[in-house]
């Protein structure tokens, strides 16, 4: 009995170091983006101090925030419902018929996520060019989704491969063409886990700052680009920056809390049967 | 409604071989049971004719129609399934009318036809609720309420009172049974419960290795089994079977010489076999009865009471095992020493091939093949 209790102390020593560990960063970043610059590099770091807003004012004068934030906006959520949209007919093909190449295909989906993004950048951006996409939401759509397309397949593949395949042969037999078995019933009963996978997919597009900088300047550039623009060559305005920052990445955060059960729910996914 | 059949159909899964080329008939408002251990093809069959798994050779006709090609949406046949195989998204309700829905039947219809079903089967105030919130016995009462708002040409069952507990399961038998005489259909049963067998079906196909072993009533199949094989698996005990060599043959009489050095006599087949060809005796244990002088001894085990009968496991000299039905008063206990006799009218007489030698006498080949062995 007591040394479950000391494990369990142990545990919640660990989770909190870790959660704190992780949380502090971004703590310090909104800290700061309430401080003026000289106290922003004061050392040693100043934790008392007179709040100010003269950041995000002078952040919001410089740029037009709205419409980074909408850019931003369109680009996670177009590239969600793209890679979903190529992601559901491939997964459900791979778990509910699966051929010897299957487990090969997987890997190789995979794989291509360690390929360093910058390797393809010359031809995606000299193809981009070609095509007039660069600088274009639906650009970035694109090859936002397509980079996610992996994750979104192995994640939708792990979800699908959990629904008992009889529940599917059952409803051939109710009548249903392959269509309506995936609309009516699949579909239907993955929701948790399409659900996370959507919420998964957002955030990491919302996040995703290497192609956004790359194939965009101005008409559709996001947030992340937006951030990017007040690391300036002439000398870091630290408070500014972490307003920027902390602009950028509050729209995502509160998303995230909001959704954090349902994230939670669909992560843990698999209790179908 | 339908009648099916199969001609030379056979499966493959790459290399192995599952089934090989079945030929059956199943006639229209027929409860066949095809019966089995597991791997012996039952439930592919099962599914092939369903289409939920491809036909790899021979044809799948449905009222004289192939359907190798008909995708199972367009066979008109409804499955009921072991694991039930509800939708758990759905209530009960939507569960019974989702092929309704895919039909475009107008909601008011299918509600109709929902209550109609949920009446015969009791379950009308189930019909709100989720699957999860349903007990083993409702769900499958669920699944066969599925498959009877479609009307289907026939039913197919695949193992599906093997998830539930044996007071249910007794119920349950009964419920198809009437079920079966009520809607007039034609029932095909997956089940490696012989007693399910038994008790359902108008006739029951035994399995095994992808093979038919025998195919005819459950009573046919429990007084004449076929084979060793059908023997072992119709009836519960199984067949007691006992190595032997045939001694003497003297009229309708054959001696045979048991393992253990006792002889007993028997009622000759029609081709008598040779003296001192190898054969096997099989007995059922309810055709044995204990006898103070009885031609076998055995010595005690177990005693297994099941309060009307009891079943007596005991060991021959010889280390065979025995199981002899006694009454349910019996007392005995392990180690007493038993000796009983055998109702040999009833008895079977298997070949070394495992082929019963009663039905020499319908298969003339058969009696040559023998006599080059």
């Amino acid at each position: 009995m007591r040394s479950e209790g000391r494990l369990n102390w142990g545990r919640a020593l660990i989770g909190w170091t870790v959660a704190l560990g992780m949380f502090f960063p971004v703590f310090w970043m909104f800290l700061t983006s309430f401080k003026t610059e000289i106290a922003a590099v004061a050392t040693p770091p100043a934790v008392f101090f007179h709040p100010t807003l003269q950041n995000y004012s002078a952040v919001l004068e410089r740029a037009d925030y709205l419409a980074f934030a909408k850019n931003s906006i369109a680009v996670s959520v177009g590239s969600t419902l793209l890679a979903l949209a190529l992601a559901i007919p491939a997964a459900y093909s791979m778990a509910f018929y699966p051929t010897r190449r299957t487990r090969d295909i997987l890997l190789w989906m995979l794989s291509t996520k360690m390929l360093p993004a910058v390797g393809v950048l010359v031809p995606i951006y000299l193809l981009w060019r070609d095509l007039g996409l660069l600088d274009t939401v639906f650009g970035l759509i694109l090859i936002d989704g397509i980079s996610v397309l992996p994750i979104v397949i192995w994640m939708l593949f792990s979800y699908f491969r959990e629904v008992p395949a009889v529940i599917l042969e059952a409803s051939r037999l109710d009548g249903a063409r392959q269509a309506e078995e995936l609309f009516h019933v699949l579909l239907p009963l993955c929701t948790p886990g399409i659900a996370s996978t959507a919420l998964l997919s957002i955030i990491l597009c919302w996040n995703e700052s290497f192609w956004s900088l790359n194939l965009t300047t101005v008409k559709a550039a996001t947030l992340t680009a937006f951030t990017a623009s007040f690391s300036s060559p002439e000398g870091l305005f630290w408070a500014k920056l972490s307003a920027a920052s902390t602009l950028s990445i509050a729209p995502i955060l509160i998303f995230g809390w909001i959704s954090q059960r349902q994230m939670v729910r669909g992560l843990s996914f698999g209790a179908v049967k | 409604m339908a009648n099916v059949e199969l001609r030379k159909v056979s499966k493959r899964f790459g290399d192995h071989e599952v089934i090989h080329g079945i030929d059956l008939h199943i006639a229209d408002h027929e409860f066949i049971a095809f019966v089995g251990p597991s791997g012996s093809g039952k439930s592919t069959l099962l599914r092939m004719i369903a289409g939920l798994e491809e036909v790899t050779e021979g044809e799948v006709l449905i009222n004289g129609t192939p359907v190798q090609n008909v995708p199972s949406a367009k066979r008109g046949l409804a499955m009921v399934f072991q694991s039930y195989a509800l939708y758990p998204h759905m209530t009960v309700a939507e569960n019974m009318s989702f092929s309704l829905r895919l039909a475009g039947v107008s909601r008011k219809e299918r509600d109709e036809k929902v209550r109609a079903v949920a009446r015969v089967l009791e379950m009308e105030s189930l019909l709100e609720r989720k699957p999860r919130q349903l007990s083993g016995g409702q769900m499958q009462r669920v699944a066969i309420g599925r498959a009877m708002v479609r009307q289907p040409q026939a039913f197919l069952f695949d193992e599906p009172l093997s998830n539930l507990d044996a007071s249910l399961q007794g119920q349950m038998r009964l419920e198809l049974v009437r079920l079966h005489r009520e809607l007039d259909a034609t029932m095909i049963y997956v089940t490696h419960d012989q007693l399910e067998a038994m008790t359902m079906a108008d006739r029951i196909v035994v399995l095994n290795h992808g093979r038919i072993e025998q195919m005819g009533s459950p009573m046919e199949l429990y007084q004449h089994p076929a084979t060793l094989f059908v023997a072992g698996f119709i009836g519960a005990p199984k067949m007691n079977i006992l190595e032997a060599q045939v001694k003497d043959v003297s009229g309708q009489l054959l001696t045979l010489l048991l393992a253990n050095g006792e002889s007993v006599t028997v009622p000759a087949p029609r081709q008598k076999p040779a003296v001192g060809q190898k054969v096997k005796l099989g007995v059922r244990p309810e055709h044995v009865a204990l006898q103070a002088d009885g031609e076998l001894r055995g010595e005690v085990e177990v005693l297994e009471h099941l309060g009307s009968r009891a079943y007596l496991h005991t060991r021959l000299p010889d280390g065979t095992r025995f199981v002899v039905q006694t009454d349910g008063d019996t007392v005995a206990h392990s180690g007493d020493r038993v000796s009983f006799q055998l109702r040999t009218e009833v008895c079977h007489l298997f070949d070394a091939a495992g082929r019963n030698m009663r039905r020499i006498r319908d298969e003339a080949t058969f009696s040559t093949r023998e006599n080059h062995a």
